[in-house]
């Protein structure tokens, strides 16, 4: 065996070209298999591990006002294992020497020990000392945006009164390992804050004393949530309950979700294409290695070696092939899934991230490549071992070719010799041709699909703040207000135009099917807010009736025309059956809409409103944002323009890292496609292209029958690959369907342009190093050995 | 039959080489090939190489053929210098001027005899029609098959003819009968007479079979990389009187 291992060496040392363009294309699955499911387990560990020590509650809360007591009553509950009441307000801050508004929120901390649940983790400082009310614990997103540390001092403003705070700890909380604003589809660390007061003090803050607003509870394990969900908004129903909910809808802990099935996603998805590849080339260089080896395994065979040694023989070098890419992806993938955690945690604030290299992932990955390629080059060697040595031992007979379907189309008379050659050439193998082309195209997908999200999540900005909500300002009041309130609105110098809206709290139920939202009452001509249609086009709201975001309708299982009920969740708490009018578009949320009138009636509350959009003069802004900010009855102003700004800051640096790598990937894949066709295409018709250079055919008239067989496979490639890559986009918006935003079905188009210059720029790479070789072939040796 | 260009050649010898040496270097030892080749080549003639295997030939052969050069020494075809020509001047040598017929024919598999004669006068200067050249080797029936449903003999008739379709000034043809049973070797070796007569193409046959050394007009015997004889055929035979 050993001399075979010898040859085993130098044949691979022989192909190594070939070779490591396989490794470079298994390598990449690998590394992208092994940094999906490494970060994925990383986060995992880490969060269960999180989630355990610092005591995450399962169901959530929050009410206008209960008396303390009403906790006994919920701790009572069957299921219920630990309950802790708490005060949330929320509040507007003001850091020294930042001018934007920013928004805050301030929880209770017990006066005595530590939170039953949700506890806090001390990155830096003291935890709070009972009695100071001035004191304050900050949310280290926050602290790090702004350089705050312990010592320092912020202002917030509760209700209305300003409160200088002095930070005592850099806190971090397994309720806000996502730490986006309300609503707000990402962190932004500089303008929205979390900070925890003492209970005594924050309850005077907002005449919240002996009572609280807020409640979470830890279950026993086997407990049904919905069954405690049930119950305990039945108890808090009466202290205006907004409606309980579970730790999957809880945002932080959402949000990561979604963003773990990402991940496990791409675990499967990119490695699948990359490994297939792979397998397919493994094939074609060692069917390739077979048939020039004919006689030689005829040989060894003949000297009474059986067939189970001469298949080991090669499915051996195929494992090494596979180790290689094995171990050069391993590393690959650690090193970038040390880098994709940490990127991880500058978005989800975990106090530690647990990254090891499991090996159970290592294991899987080989095996995985391991079988992709050992499946993948079974035919090669079950060829090479079912010949009688006889049989092997006479020249392969020639191939047999005819005239291509091109020709007899009746092209013939157009066509010179060469590329009559290359078309028969193609057409004799057609399977090898067309793996060749689905190979490329996958690169060419993979390009499209890894540039889509930037693209289409651009398009739904676009849409979003550009189409429907084109407000520069939204005020919210503190409490509804009557008309007069939007009057002296739209007579503050600046203001352009105002446009009242009404939101409250809505649970959606349509037979078992049941959503929560906000139900927004707008105005039907309204110019700022617009409601889209499936088309994007704007349309009007109907006088009567629900309008529903197509998925909304689509959780619910409602159509237009179907009735559904609506259970207020604040104030009198009605429920009313309310009709829908329409579905409407929205990329961003799940948003509910109805006439501001409809609603306002359908409250049986006078004609009020929430709030305003204002739409403003530039130069006005900053001044009219900070007057407003100052006005006792207004709770919020948000500027609509550092919204997108920031979602653009913080997404700016993931996509493009995320693109480089997917365009290196993805390069790779069609370097490797391309080479190793050429490569082949060279040993197999080296003698032929030999004969015509002696005939007097110049170099470059060679090249074009080798690289042109190569160019139209390339060509024709990119159509497939367009086709491929919108359907991978396809896939992932339906993958992608989730409460928070909906990617649009957009492929921008110069996203084929940039597939296209990849695949064909790895294929004039690869054409060029096989040209090479080309103008190094050995005219007289070839021409004295018969083939 | 004769083209205009051949007719109004100058006459003197279409090859010149004089102390044509070739060393291939082989690792430590230096395999000495052709050691001071000295000959000339005239218009029209046909000269059989002679030679046991080793002795030179093909080498010889391929340096007049513009495919290898030499290590020292000098080779005129007409006036130009081949010793001295680039990689780009040999090509367009052999692309204008020389016919080449190998023993393992080195046809094209995927194109048909008539298209594997087309790609040398798709590139020529002044072609004949590819089915005159496959007539002129006696192949008009077969011109839509493929090599590989072609015999051997077959097969090197379509090189033949391939070789001469351009109507090149010289033909090179090394042991084109080699791999041939002596029957259809004598098929081919008509071919090739018939091109030499007809065509006026200087022609230049390795063998190392003396039987077709009837065939020339001027033998020449190799050994050991020396020219050790060179004499005149007085009695030229028809190929068709030739046995081996
Ligand atoms: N590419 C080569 N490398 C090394 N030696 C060679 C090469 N080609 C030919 N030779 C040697 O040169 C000598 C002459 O070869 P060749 O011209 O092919 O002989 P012939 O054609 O007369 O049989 C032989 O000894 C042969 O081994
Ligand atoms: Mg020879």
């Amino acid at each position: 065996m050993a001399v075979l291992d010898h040859k085993l060496w130098r044949d691979l040392l022989h192909l190594r070209g070939q070779m490591m363009a396989i490794v470079l294309v298994m390598a990449c699955g690998v590394a992208t298999f092994v940094m999906s499911l490494s970060t994925l387990d990383a986060l995992e560990r880490t969060r269960s591990s999180y989630y355990a020590a610092y005591r995450f509650a399962d169901v959530f809360a929050t009410l206008r006002r209960a008396p303390e007591h009403v906790g006994r009553r919920i701790a009572a509950l069957p299921g219920v294992r630990a309950v802790e009441t708490r005060i949330r307000l929320a509040a507007t801050l003001e850091v020294k020497g930042y001018t934007d508004p920013v928004r805050g929120q301030i929880l209770s901390y017990p006066e005595e020990g530590r939170p039953v649940l949700n506890d806090l983790y001390l990155r830096e400082g003291r935890l709070l000392e009972p009695g100071r009310v001035d004191e304050v614990l900050l949310i280290d997103g926050f602290a790090d945006a702004h350089g705050l540390g312990p010592a320092d001092t912020l202002v917030a403003v509760i209700h209305g009164r300003r409160q200088v705070l002095r930070v005592v700890g850099i806190v971090l909380s397994p309720e806000f390992v996502y730490q986006a604003a309300p609503g707000a589809l990402f962190p932004d660390f500089e303008r929205f804050g979390t900070l925890w007061m003492g209970r005594r003090g924050l309850a005077a803050a907002g005449g919240l004393e002996g009572a609280f607003n807020e409640v979470t509870l830890a279950l026993y394990a086997g407990s049904r949530p919905e069954d405690v969900i049930d119950r305990l908004d039945r108890i808090l129903a009466p202290y205006g309950g907004l409606g309980a909910y579970p730790r999957e809808d809880q945002t932080s802990h959402f949000y990561l979700s979604q963003e773990m099935e990402q991940l496990g996603l791409m675990a499967t998805m990119l490695p699948a294409i990359f490994l297939g590849v792979a397998a397919f080339l493994l094939n074609v260089v060692l069917n390739r290695l077979i048939s020039t080896q004919r006689e030689q395994i005829a040989i060894l065979k003949a000297f009474g070696y059986d067939n189970l040694r001469v298949g080991w023989h090669y499915v051996k070098m195929v494992l090494v092939v596979a180790a290689i890419g094995v171990a050069a992806g391993t590393a690959m993938g650690t090193w970038f899934g040390q880098g994709l955690s940490a990127m991880y945690q500058a978005f989800y604030r975990f106090p530690y991230l647990d990254y090891v290299l499991p090996v159970r992932v290592v294991a899987l990955a080989l095996l995985v490549t391991g079988g992709a390629a050992v499946l993948g080059t079974l035919h090669a060697v079950r060829s090479a071992v079912r010949l009688p040595p006889a049989e092997a031992m006479r020249p392969e007979p020639p191939r047999i070719y005819r005239e291509s379907l091109v020709e007899r189309l009746g092209l013939k008379r157009w066509m010179d010799q060469p590329s009559r050659m290359v078309v028969r050439n193609l057409e004799r193998r057609p399977v090898k041709a067309l793996l060749s082309i689905l190979g490329m195209a996958f690169a060419c997908s993979i390009v499209i699909m890894g540039r889509f999200f930037s693209g289409a999540f651009e398009y739904m900005v676009d849409v979003q703040y550009g189409l429907a909500q084109r407000e520069d300002l939204v005020v919210t009041f503190a409490e509804p207000a009557s008309r007069a309130a939007l009057h002296e609105l739209a007579g503050l110098p600046g203001v352009r135009y105002v446009q009242p809206f009404r939101s409250v709290p809505v649970r959606l139920r349509h037979g078992h099917r049941t959503y929560r939202t906000a139900l927004q009452g707008v105005a039907a001509e309204g110019d700022l807010q617009r409601l889209l249609d499936l088309d994007l086009r704007p349309v009007a709201l109907p006088p009567e009736g629900l309008v529903l975001t197509e998925h909304l309708g689509r959780i619910l299982g409602v159509r237009p025309g179907d009735c559904l009920m609506v259970e207020v969740l604040e104030g009198a708490r009605p429920t009313r059956s309310v009709c829908v009018a329409g579905l409407v578009q929205q990329y961003i949320g799940l948003g509910a809409y109805v006439e501001i009138g409809a609603l306002n009636r359908l409250l049986r509350e006078g004609d009020v409103l929430s709030g305003a959009f204002l739409e403003v003069d530039p130069a006005y802004e900053r001044g009219l944002y900070r007057d407003l900010q100052h006005r006792p009855r207004v709770a919020g102003v948000e500027i609509q323009r550092r919204a997108i700004e920031d979602l653009y800051d913080t997404m700016g640096e993931q996509i493009l890292v995320f693109a480089f790598f997917i365009t290196f990937f993805a390069g790779a894949i069609a370097f490797g496609v391309v080479y190793n066709s050429a490569r082949i295409a060279l040993s197999e018709r080296g003698r032929e292209l030999a004969s015509l250079r002696v005939l007097g055919f110049r170099r470059g008239e060679v090249a074009f029958i080798l690289l042109g067989e190569l160019a139209v496979l390339t060509l024709v490639s990119l159509p497939v690959g367009f086709a491929l890559g919108w359907g991978l986009c396809r896939l992932l918006v339906l993958r992608f369907q989730m409460d928070i935003m909906r990617i649009p079905m957009v492929v921008q188009p110069d996203l084929f342009a940039l597939a296209a210059a990849v695949v064909i720029g790895s294929a004039v790479l690869s054409g060029l190093l096989v040209r090479r070789r080309l103008h190094r072939l050995d005219l007289v040796s070839v021409l004295k050995t018969r083939e | 039959m004769v083209s205009d260009r051949d007719r109004t050649r100058a006459p003197g010898p279409v090859f010149r080489a004089r102390g044509l040496t070739k060393i291939y270097p082989m690792g430590e030892v230096q395999v000495q090939a052709l050691r001071g080749i000295d000959l000339d080549l005239y218009e029209g003639e046909l000269v059989v190489l002679l030679g046991a295997s080793g002795s030179g030939k093909s080498t010889l052969l391929n340096i007049l053929g513009g495919l290898d050069t030499a290590t020292e020494g000098a080779v005129w075809y007409r006036e130009q210098d081949l010793t001295r020509a680039t990689d780009r001047e040999l090509t367009e040598y052999r692309r204008e001027h020389v016919g080449f017929v190998f023993q393992f024919y080195n046809l094209i598999p995927s194109l048909t005899a008539c298209e594997n004669v087309a790609v040398v006068t798709e590139i020529a200067r002044d072609p004949m029609a590819p089915e005159e050249a496959l007539a002129l080797v006696g192949l008009h029936e077969r011109v839509d098959h493929f090599p590989a449903q072609l015999s051997g003999g077959e097969q090197q008739r379509v090189a033949i003819a391939r070789a001469i379709a351009k109507r090149p000034a010289v033909l090179l043809c090394d042991e084109p009968t080699g791999a041939l049973d002596s029957a259809t070797g004598i098929v081919v070796l008509e071919a090739l007479s018939r091109v030499n007569r007809e065509l006026g193409t200087t022609t230049a046959l390795i063998t190392h079979n003396a039987g077709i050394a009837d065939l020339a007009d001027r033998v020449v015997r190799l050994s050991d990389g020396r020219i050790v004889e060179v004499y005149e055929n007085r009695q030229k035979k028809p190929a068709s009187a030739l046995s081996w």
